[in-house]
């Protein structure tokens, strides 16, 4: 017989939630039956009015862990930030591997509230929570909703044009949590990030259905890593080569926007560690001029020109999670 | 089907070592070391596992080519999947058990520690020298269930993984905290995408830095098992879903590997 896995949750709203054949076994199964999980989170309508003074919302993410998303997300708060007038914040919800604080310089601090890079760009992270940089969050999944349900609701973001969020790779907690916190607020959209390997490919996908499933709009792709020219010689080498057509075919394929390709530079990696951005330290490379082109893209640019300041969206993007297994 | 309330058997009796390969970062290589570590103990001439739990992007199958097999049920429990005819490696994926391999699995926690439950419990491994459990990156509940699960039994240790940048060995400190708090042994700190040399000038860039892994287990006072080059060649094997070890004995990637296979070995069996 064939291997059947606990893969058919009716969803903790639906009225089978902790009654149905497929609950037998599942450890939320008691607080399903019990209807405790059928009433909304009151903290989602908390956060519609939160952040209904931030105009853009636009999440990074990416099936595959390591591809550049917490790269991206802080070089996109940069450039958007390089517009004095603009106010930008950027927020962590990576909460076992948060890399924001060392990319943005400012590893080793410790604060409740969000810190200043520069006037008008803020960052928050688990990672300023934390008293040493050993420290590990061994958390299961509730706990780790509750820590982002509280950096959005509790967290004063004021007066904000962009809120960029980074998040861990995958599908799970983290990015159900998110989209679900963030449901009674207009969210603008994903940018998703991939490398050109199919194995890479191969998990963006999923995190493509994610984005279907929970009705958010994706901004585009961006191919990270894409290529390697030799300081020396100058050739190019595909250190991870495209072997399915990279995110090219696979955007071709899907319909979706490729905003660019971004190719290996060592002084990305470097610029990272030391907490720089890369756009100021090398603004000529070729790798810093796609970051800008994708910035200036017609798609991003579409954003800015969309929805006025402090305007609000009363109508939940995403329907009730109800074909997942939800968990508070 | 019903993991967690059924009592159930715990077929992993005749499987000498069980080793976690780990790392707080995503797309350090995990999976591409795992795969390279199993095949090189194979080639070695041991019978190896590798349990697959990385259930939002289970990367095994395509590096082992070996497709999306319909897994099947024995007096023992389920069947792995061999990826060769002498039965030398077997492999346990959620890949597996996808019907359409696009699909995402869109779990929170407490389902996924069900599923893990299910899979660590109920493989029919058989004997095996040593069983590779490939794990997505952080600190969560799927390393947490997979703790609880194989502790049972027995965990000899962990092999973490990092890349060289400091952005990656940061979160692979935190990986090593995970493993003192919860008990497990470092086997020891693997440096993957470490240096790449030119094709076309053999000049050596060191696209993610260099040295931190060393760095890293000096620090922490673990065994340092190697670096491992950034090969296109490796890169495109893993994509094709071949036999790196077979195709290219002479590389310097292969003797890393080998190297590290044979010290991991070692420490297994003291």
């Amino acid at each position: 017989s064939k291997f059947i896995p606990h893969l058919y949750c009716p969803g903790t709203t639906s009225e089978q939630a902790g009654k149905s054949s497929s609950c037998q076994g599942c450890p939320n199964q008691k607080m399903c039956a019990s209807g405790a999980t059928k009433a909304p989170d009151p903290a989602i309508a908390e956060i519609g009015v939160k952040l209904s003074t931030v105009a853009h919302k636009i999440l990074v993410l990416s099936g595959k862990g390591g591809v550049g998303k917490s790269t991206f997300s802080a070089h996109l708060a940069h450039a958007l930030a390089s517009d004095s007038t603009k106010e930008v914040a950027l927020l962590d919800v990576d909460i076992c591997g948060p890399s924001i604080p060392r990319i943005m310089g400012l590893e080793g601090e410790q604060v409740s509230c969000g810190l200043y890079v520069d006037d008008n760009l803020a960052v928050m992270s688990i990672g300023f929570l934390l008293s040493s940089p050993d420290d590990a969050v061994i958390w299961r999944g509730p706990k780790k909703n509750g820590m982002i349900k509280q950096f959005l609701r509790d967290v004063d973001w004021g007066e904000l044009d962009y809120l960029i969020v980074d998040t861990p790779p995958g599908t799970s907690d983290e990015h159900l949590s998110i989209v679900q916190y963030l449901s009674s607020t207009h969210v603008d959209g994903a940018v998703i990030i991939t490398t050109p390997q199919e194995v890479s490919l191969q998990d963006v996908r999923k995190e493509i259905r994610f984005c279907q499933k929970v009705k958010l709009p994706i901004i585009g792709v961006v191919e990270n890593m894409s290529g390697f020219v030799c300081p020396k010689c100058k050739n190019t080498s595909q250190i991870f080569p495209p072997t399915s057509g990279g995110a090219e075919r696979m955007c071709a394929d899907l319909n979706l926007p490729l905003l660019g390709k971004i190719p290996l530079d060592p002084r990305i990696a470097r610029s990272c560690d030391e907490g720089r951005s890369f756009l100021n330290v090398v603004p000529d490379s070729p790798a810093a001029k796609v970051y800008q082109s994708i910035v200036q893209s017609e798609r991003l640019q579409r954003i800015h020109t969309q929805h006025t300041h402090t305007q609000t969206c009363p109508v939940p993007i995403c329907p009730p999670l109800s074909s997942y297994c939800e968990f508070r | 089907v019903c993991a967690a309330s059924t009592p159930h058997f715990i077929d992993l009796t005749q499987v000498r070592h069980v080793v976690l390969v780990l790392s707080g970062k995503g797309g350090v290589g995990k999976s591409t070391i795992t795969t390279e570590l199993a095949l090189a103990l194979r080639h070695a001439g041991k019978r190896v596992g590798i349990l697959d739990v990385d259930l939002c992007g289970p990367s095994i199958p395509r590096m082992l080519s070996v497709g999306r097999p319909d897994v099947h049920q024995c007096d023992s429990g389920w069947v792995p999947v061999y990826t060769d005819a002498q039965k030398s490696l077997a492999l346990m994926s959620i890949g597996f058990l996808l019907e359409d391999p696009d699909e995402a699995v869109v779990w929170r926690g407490p389902k996924k520690t069900a599923m893990i439950s299910q899979f660590v419990s109920d493989v029919a491994w058989g004997e095996l020298d040593v069983l590779l459990v490939d794990t997505p990156p952080g600190t969560s509940d799927e390393h947490l269930a997979v703790l609880e699960n194989l502790k049972k039994h027995r965990v000899d240790g962990a092999v973490l993984v990092t890349t060289p940048q400091a952005v990656s060995t940061g979160d692979v400190r935190r990986e090593i905290t995970f493993c003192k708090k919860t008990g497990v042994r470092i086997l020891g700190i693997i440096e993957n995408m470490s240096g790449f040399a030119c094709p076309h000038c053999s000049e050596c860039s060191n696209i993610f830095s260099k040295g931190g892994g060393e760095e890293l287990a000096k620090l922490t006072g673990s065994v340092f098992l190697g670096s491992v080059p950034l090969d296109p060649l490796l890169g495109s094997s893993i994509e094709q879903g071949k036999d790196f070890i077979e195709s290219f004995p002479d590389s310097a990637t292969f003797s890393a590997i080998n190297s590290i296979s044979q010290t991991l070995l070692e420490s297994l069996q003291t």
